[in-house]
């Protein structure tokens, strides 16, 4: 990620220290992940110690420190969804995809991750997919849905 | 747009905005609310915004996107006003049909209405929709009147007239008297009173004191904030400004989902326009009190929207809940005082400035007041966001509103509160929605979602993904609650599986007192609260699975 839109995003927030956490959400969002290099950028501009920054980024996996796939597919694993058949659904992504959650496959496809309740439970069970729903999906039709994807 | 500058402005405002509107000028209320973007309605918008270009209706009908209209289930939802006709499950090709047919010529389509599974009805306009017709809303009504991005629409309907009243006819003892006599208590789950909670905030030592919005609605299954945060931002908005005005705070703050665009979006555009009008930043219509908003975001974790936690997460620091021997009213954000309330415990607020604490405390049962947001989920037939003033038994909220268990199956037990409530069986479904009836039950209404669990479910599974979530999502800093956690996830996993040994029981119950006893935070206080509801009301599926 260049240090021009790094320093934009950090600009947009008048360097403050406390809006570390939405710096670090923006850079992520459009990065889709966090580099060593911004990081360092960041701990520099904020004037924030980077072990507190890497005390946030590695607290909850809405953060990632290594590189995603182009496309990210989430499957909802939320309390609804769950009692409507989202294990059984992860399962078949995870073999179609060949990958487990948290993990990238080896030409940088797919990422798989579950996610927690989206406030979607009318779809359930969802795949989403850069962060498109795709609602009422059985194990048997993930594969149409991920078809689509290149 | 000049600002607003006293309360005669606002009304002069008001009235002009109304006198360009002809109530009887058609609209079409498309609903743009989470459930229904999930279903692509965006493209249903597209196409009626195409469809009126190409038959040159702009200036016959208005379109508006609006927030959630609660009938999740049956969406993409579109209401056609001042008929109040309402579709379901609407299609693209629709549209074209709909702007002929029924908005020039008011006549309804049969195949687009909605049709009782139960009985075969069929039902035309909103109101004879079993699913709104047993609600009772004051809150959620308005989404279908409004466009969320515009503060005309919120004014048209009345909005900020109740800040109006606060900030100029009242003293700020009167407003923090008005919400404690209402009897008003906290959404977000635990039911503490807001006034009290104010009036804490209020005394507490010091000039600086802030106000915040919790939008963090972690608790699974739950969406009502969402809800009405999403499509009527402006309510929660003055329901928060007057608070600050009553318990002499100058700086709030927003507290949200990062992984919701279109709730950000919101909000922010609520927070400029009403700057822009005057309503946020200094002198607010001519009162002399100043105020402004500061929006932050979670970082997912379910942890991030207790108290301690969020606060820690506005200074910038790791959302790590801390011991609560002084409260966070009286020491919060950078150790000030700092009063922090739901989303939909603000959104009552401007409800009670305008239309009084007795009025409100005439609804609900005799500790729980008002109405409440429920949203169902699970195995239910109408999955969605209800309002029902409480009292309502659980009952007529699954099969009433809810429309009953799909595929002819029988309830088994009905889950309150996510990963920190409880479940109630059958047998227990005429017990009114209440704080305190529920939560002697085992089972606090915690947020509001309820997790319908059909005859199928097995309740020891339900238990142990409960557990798994909480073990990912507890922040990991006091032993009880991260050690406590696990051990009991790998117990009930047991169970689960079939592997359960003599004595597990014992030692589940023997690890969750200790948990709930010494855990720093009300997460691992009450991380075992569902397994103790289901050890007393489902102990044989327990028992059964153990050798
Ligand atoms: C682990 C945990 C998660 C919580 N998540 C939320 C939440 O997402 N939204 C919320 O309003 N309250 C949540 N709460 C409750 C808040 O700590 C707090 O009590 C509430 O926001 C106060 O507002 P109220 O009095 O208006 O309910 C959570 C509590 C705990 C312990
Ligand atoms: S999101 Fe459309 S009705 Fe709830």
């Amino acid at each position: 990620m260049e240090n021009k839109k790094i320093d934009r995003i950090i600009n947009k927030y008048q360097g403050k220290p406390n809006s570390l956490i939405q710096v670090l959400l923006e850079i992520q969002s459009e990065n889709h992940w966090l580099p060593k290099e911004a990081l360092d950028r960041v701990s520099k501009k904020l004037n924030v110690p980077l072990s507190q920054i890497m005390q946030i980024a590695t607290f909850h996996n809405t953060f990632s420190l290594i590189p995603k796939g182009r496309h990210e597919v989430h499957v909802c694993t939320g309390s609804s969804c769950h009692v409507r058949g989202s294990t059984r659904l992860l399962d078949a992504v995870q073999e179609l995809i060949g990958i487990r959650p948290g993990e990238t496959d080896s030409d940088s496809k797919f990422s798989l991750d579950t996610s927690n309740c989206l406030g979607c439970c009318n779809l359930g069970p969802e795949i989403i997919v850069d962060g498109k729903h795709h609602g009422k999906v059985t194990p048997a039709k993930a594969e149409d849905v991920l078809k689509n994807y290149e | 747009m000049p600002r607003i500058d006293s309360a005669a402005e606002l009304e002069e405002l008001r009235k002009g905005i109304l006198s360009k509107r002809d109530p009887n000028k058609p609209y079409i209320a498309i609903c743009a609310g989470m459930g229904c973007h999930g279903l692509s309605n965006d493209r249903i918008i597209t196409a009626f915004e195409e469809e009126v270009k190409k038959q040159d209706l702009k200036k016959k009908v208005d379109i508006r996107a609006t927030g959630c209209h609660g009938f999740c289930e049956k969406g993409p939802i579109v209401v056609i006003y001042p008929e109040q006709i309402c579709y379901v499950e609407v299609m693209p090709g629709d549209v074209p049909e709909i702007v002929s047919q029924t908005v020039l010529g008011k006549k309804v389509i049969d195949r687009l209405i909605y049709t009782d599974p139960n009985t075969g009805e069929k039902a035309a306009h909103q109101s004879e929709i079993p699913f709104y017709k047993n609600q009772m809303q004051h809150l959620i009504n308005n989404n279908t009147k409004i466009d969320p991005k515009s503060i005309d629409d919120y004014l048209a309907i009345g909005g900020y007239s109740a800040l109006s009243k606060a900030l100029l006819e009242m003293s700020p003892e009167q407003v923090l008297e008005e919400i404690k006599k209402s009897n008003l208590r906290g959404r977000g789950g635990g039911g503490f009173p807001a006034g009290k909670k104010w009036e804490t905030a209020r005394n507490a030592p010091g000039e600086e004191k802030y106000v915040i919005v919790n939008s963090h609605e972690g608790e699974l299954g739950a969406f009502m904030d969402r809800a009405i945060f999403m499509g009527n931002p402006h309510s929660v908005l003055e329901g928060l400004i007057i608070g600050a005005y009553a318990i002499g705070s100058h700086q709030g703050f927003i507290y949200t989902r990062h992984d919701t665009p279109q709730l950000k979006n919101n909000i922010d555009i609520a927070l400029a326009k009403a700057e822009e009008y005057g309503l946020l930043g200094e002198n607010i219509l001519g009162s002399g009190f100043n105020f402004n908003v500061e929006v932050h975001f979670d970082i997912g974790i379910f942890v991030s929207g207790e108290s301690s936690a969020l606060m820690k997460s506005i200074e910038g620091k790791n959302p790590e809940p801390r011991a609560k021997y002084i409260r966070t009213s009286v020491r919060g954000i950078w150790e000030k005082p700092s009063n922090l309330n739901n989303v939909e415990t603000w959104a009552n607020v401007p409800l009670i400035i305008n239309k009084g604490s007795e009025w409100y405390a005439s609804i609900g049962t005799e500790r729980s007041k008002g109405t409440k947001l429920i949203s169902l989920s699970g195995n239910i037939v109408n999955t969605g966001v209800a309002e029902v003033p409480f009292g309502t038994t659980i009952r007529e909220i699954i099969y009433d509103i809810g429309g009953g268990i799909p595929n002819g199956k029988k309830l088994k037990a009905v889950h309150f509160g996510g990963p920190m409530g409880g479940s109630i069986p059958e047998s227990y479904l005429d017990t009114p929605l209440d704080f305190d009836e529920l939560a002697e039950l085992g089972a606090p209404i915690g947020a509001g979602s309820m997790l319908v669990l059909d005859e199928d479910t097995n309740m020891v599974d339900v238990i142990r993904f409960f557990l798994d979530f909480l073990s990912n999502e507890s922040c990991g800093k006091c032993v009880p609650c991260r050690e406590g956690i696990r051990q009991m996830l790998k117990i009930v996993t047991n169970i689960s599986e079939g592997n359960g040994r003599e004595g597990d029981i014992q030692l589940l119950e023997e690890i969750s007192e200790v948990a709930a006893a010494a855990s720093l935070c009300a997460l691992g206080k009450t991380a075992s609260d569902p397994l103790l509801s289901t050890l007393r009301y489902f102990r044989d599926e327990y028992e059964a699975n153990i050798k």
